[in-house]
């Protein structure tokens, strides 16, 4: 086995060498490599998190401290506040959790963990990319043109969002719709890769249900994603005709309907919550299962569960619109399917725990980072309860309640999900370690002050906070002493989560180029991206791997070691 | 929650019940899973020389820890659909027989009120028209009518837990009957523009009295006020 491998390693340097007179251009702008396309995601992703990030800086400063200029920004007008909470929800699910836990994730590890050389329509993954990045530099764009960003939330309703008279943002508006769509059609050249590469180029011997977790999430993410997107890109197309060319799909004066909008972007908009969870949820799957050296509990059961959840995601969006209009007896008919979904999300947690269940848990940073995201979206999970029932929603819709709520699954998703999957495959991803310890402060300095952003919200909630508003101080009922410190509680807790940032970037920067050198396998796990070089060459392996066994035969009996590599071939033969 | 917020209308208790009924039937499966979860953590922290079990997870003895608790979430998921429906149904879909009918009209960036005055009709020449102001009486059953003259919004009173989108070309009907007397915040919830944080209006419930001397201050006014309409 060693020898062999000796072997491989040397015929697979000569391989690569092959592949080196490229420029610096053609290798890492206008690759068609799909490691280096994951790449070129991620780090446009991280970039386009730091802005968000950012953008959250400034409108929890206004909140916690009304009127006063922010330190590094200046003073927050309330169209100002509009579009910075407009563009941070905007960045943060389109453009920080969509490329990071999909597209770099999906494009670095799909080829890597089925055993192939390269996504099947490489030149289209390309293309991906180039429109992708396009997309956000037409949104950070939008942030200077006159008139300022768009402001009118990341839902964009219209009427407001349709004419520029009432948002007063006649450029930003259609920018920003431009910008979405187009990151809606770079998403949908991703997908059609993931899939097709996934059905048809895993390695030999590997069936279904050889397939590691992770890569079955993407792939069923970019499946609901490519159902769900058609009738909002069709809705987009009509905004933008409102906004550009007069037309009135929206406008109820002229005979046109506001609700339709919601209707086709909640239509998407619910599959895509689901869109995002489910590439977080399988990098956690696939780090607990190895950092509790466990086999996976009930495979098939997550699959299928899985597969019940991308279904239903389909027939829940009016849980969005319970109170906005629409028929009151149709919401009651939501509410059952609402609830229905949390039986397969419940049971894919149960799955999780289950999984830790006699383990040999080792506490690295990777493993941290995921059962993080256990401890905290089970907090976010069960308040979607609250909103799901109609009968309750009436209050809580549009209340900090719902921040709160949603920022408990996102955040561990975008956040939490992205470091777990980060901090896992950066050995593979860079042939380097991180440094643990800088990794475990990292840990405790994002995860602690998270938690005090977001509990006092759901508190401020409960008291009738309601969302989107620059200055409570209108408010006699709001502008109370106790629910003043609760905000500023959760600004201050802010900061301090972002200062805690900085070490990962050094720590992430140093480690790239400086950090110690990794081995193949430096976790000791299953799956087939552990068998190429860290960081694997053009074409991944010399020889393309064959799989005798699924992903997580982990503490087998009667084997000496602890884990049983996919491709490594039985003994008796 | 009236501890945050107090009651002030009919069917602010029961919202309150549905919201104590999420929270146990939920905050019981939240603390049995984070029990569960660390106490799995801390138990089956890595110990040398020990390894980890072999588990499947396809055995009928290990399935049933997923099946049971599969089971019993489908039957909470029951009891909260029918609590839901019931609250539901009390607030927006069953409208008792209405004393009086108020009409709230939005506007970017104001709320506009039309009460019925005196002789209790809308659409007479005593009607009180507001701008940031609704006065209701303690105990009459109201009706709304809301509407909006550009883009949505979305009318709110906290402490009758109630909320309501208001959309242009439509006019949504709903009903209330206040409990309490006081002053009590009303909010926009729809983001509606630059000027969306700046709709607060105040809601005003007098008892019978107080609510006879508002609209007789009203009357003077009142032929102004319809005139500048």
């Amino acid at each position: 086995m060693d020898a062999s491998s000796t072997a491989s390693s040397e015929q697979h340097a000569s391989h690569d060498h092959g592949h080196h007179e490229q420029s610096f251009a053609s290798k890492y702008l206008f690759s068609t490599d799909h490691k280096i396309i994951g790449m070129q995601y991620l780090f446009t992703g991280l970039i386009m998190a730091i802005i968000g990030g950012y953008l959250a800086y400034v409108f929890r400063m206004q909140l916690a401290y009304p009127g006063e200029p922010v330190p590094g920004y200046g003073i927050v007008t309330p169209g100002d506040y509009n579009s910075k909470v407009t563009m941070h929800g905007t960045i943060m699910i389109f453009w920080v959790a969509m490329p990071v836990l999909i597209a770099a994730f999906g494009n670095f590890c799909i080829p890597l963990m089925i055993g192939c050389d390269d996504m099947v329509f490489p030149r289209i993954n390309r293309l991906s990319y180039q429109i992708f990045l396009l997309s956000a530099v037409i949104l950070v764009a939008s942030f200077f043109v006159p008139g300022g960003a768009f402001g009118g939330a990341w839902t964009a309703y219209p009427p407001l969002s349709s004419m520029p008279e009432y948002n007063l943002t006649p450029l930003g508006a259609p920018l920003w719709l431009i910008a979405v769509a187009l990151e809606f059609v770079a998403f949908l050249l991703g997908g059609i890769n993931f899939i097709t590469t996934t059905m048809n180029s895993r390695a030999k011997g590997m069936s279904m249900y050889d397939i590691p977790l992770v890569v079955w999430m993407i792939v069923i993410a970019s499946i609901l994603f490519m159902l769900s997107v058609g009738p909002l890109i069709a809705g987009a197309v009509l905004l933008l005709f409102d906004q550009l060319v007069g037309t009135h799909f929206y406008d109820a004066g002229a005979g046109g309907d506001p609700l339709v909008w919601q209707h086709l972007f909640w239509f998407f908009g619910h599959p895509e919550v689901y869109v995002v969870l489910l590439p977080a949820m399988g990098i956690v799957a696939d780090v607990i299962a190895v950092f509790s050296r466990k086999k996976f509990f009930g495979y098939k059961l997550a699959l299928y569960t899985t597969f019940a959840t991308g279904i239903l995601s389909f027939v829940v969006w009016a849980h969005h619109q319970f109170i906005a209009g629409i028929d009151p007896r149709m919401t009651n008919l939501f509410t059952v399917t609402t609830l229905l979904i949390s039986i397969p999300i419940a049971e894919l947690c149960f799955l999780y725990i289950a999984t830790l269940y006699r383990g040999s848990i080792q506490f690295t940073v990777p493993m941290l980072w995921a059962l993080g995201f256990i401890g905290t979206f089970l907090l976010g999970g069960v308040t979607g309860i609250y909103l799901g029932a109609n009968g309750a929603d009436i209050f809580f819709h549009d209340t900090y309640f719902v921040v709160a709520h949603f920022h408990y699954t996102f955040f561990p998703i975008a956040i939490i999900g992205m470091f777990a999957g980060l901090t896992y495959w950066f050995p593979k991803m860079f042939g380097r370690h991180l440094n643990p310890t800088i990794g475990k402060i990292h840990f405790w300095g994002t995860i602690i002050p998270f938690n005090l952003i977001f509990l006092p919200q759901f508190f401020l909630g409960l008291a009738g906070q309601h969302r989107r508003i620059y200055d409570y101080s209108n408010f006699p009922e709001l502008s109370t002493e106790s629910l003043q410190h609760l905000r500023i509680v959760a600004t201050t807790s802010l900061i301090i989560m972002l200062i805690a940032q900085v070490p990962f970037i050094i720590n992430f920067f140093y480690s790239m180029f400086k950090g110690r050198k990794a081995e193949k396998n430096p976790w000791n796990a299953n799956t087939l991206e552990w068998t190429a070089d860290s960081p694997p060459g053009h074409g991944n392996w010399p020889v393309l791997p064959e799989v005798y066994r699924g992903p997580y035969e982990y503490s087998v009996p009667d084997r000496e070691d602890d884990y049983w590599p996919q491709d490594e071939a039985p003994a008796a033969k | 929650m009236d501890h945050f917020l107090e009651q002030a209308s009919t069917y602010a208790g029961s919202i309150d019940w549905l919201f104590w009924l999420i929270t146990a039937i939920v905050g019981f499966w939240f603390i049995i899973a984070e029990i569960v979860f660390f106490g799995f953590i801390i138990k089956y922290r890595r110990k040398e020389g020990q390894k980890a079990g072999y588990v499947t997870g396809t055995k009928k003895s290990e399935k049933k820890w997923i099946t049971i608790p599969h089971i019993l979430i489908i039957c909470c998921d029951v009891v909260l659909v029918v609590g839901a429906i019931k609250v539901w149904n009390q607030v927006k879909l069953d409208l008792p027989e209405a004393d009086q009918t108020v009409r709230v009209i939005s506007r970017q960036w104001a709320w506009i009120f039309e009460h019925p005055g005196p002789d209790g009709k809308l659409d007479t020449e005593d009607d009180i028209r507001t701008t940031e102001e609704l006065h209701l009486q303690k105990g009459v059953t109201y009706h709304y009518e809301l509407t909006s003259k550009d883009v949505l919004h979305s009318f709110s009173i906290p402490v009758f837990r109630l909320k309501q989108d208001a959309v242009p070309g439509r006019t949504i009907k709903g009903w209330f009957q206040p409990t309490k007397t006081g002053k009590f915040d009303i909010q926009c919830t729809e983001m509606c523009g630059i000027g969306h944080g700046l709709m607060p209006a105040r809601l005003y419930i007098h008892d019978e009295e107080s609510h006879l001397a508002w609209m007789n201050s009203h009357k003077t006014a009142n032929g102004e006020l319809l005139a500048s309409q």
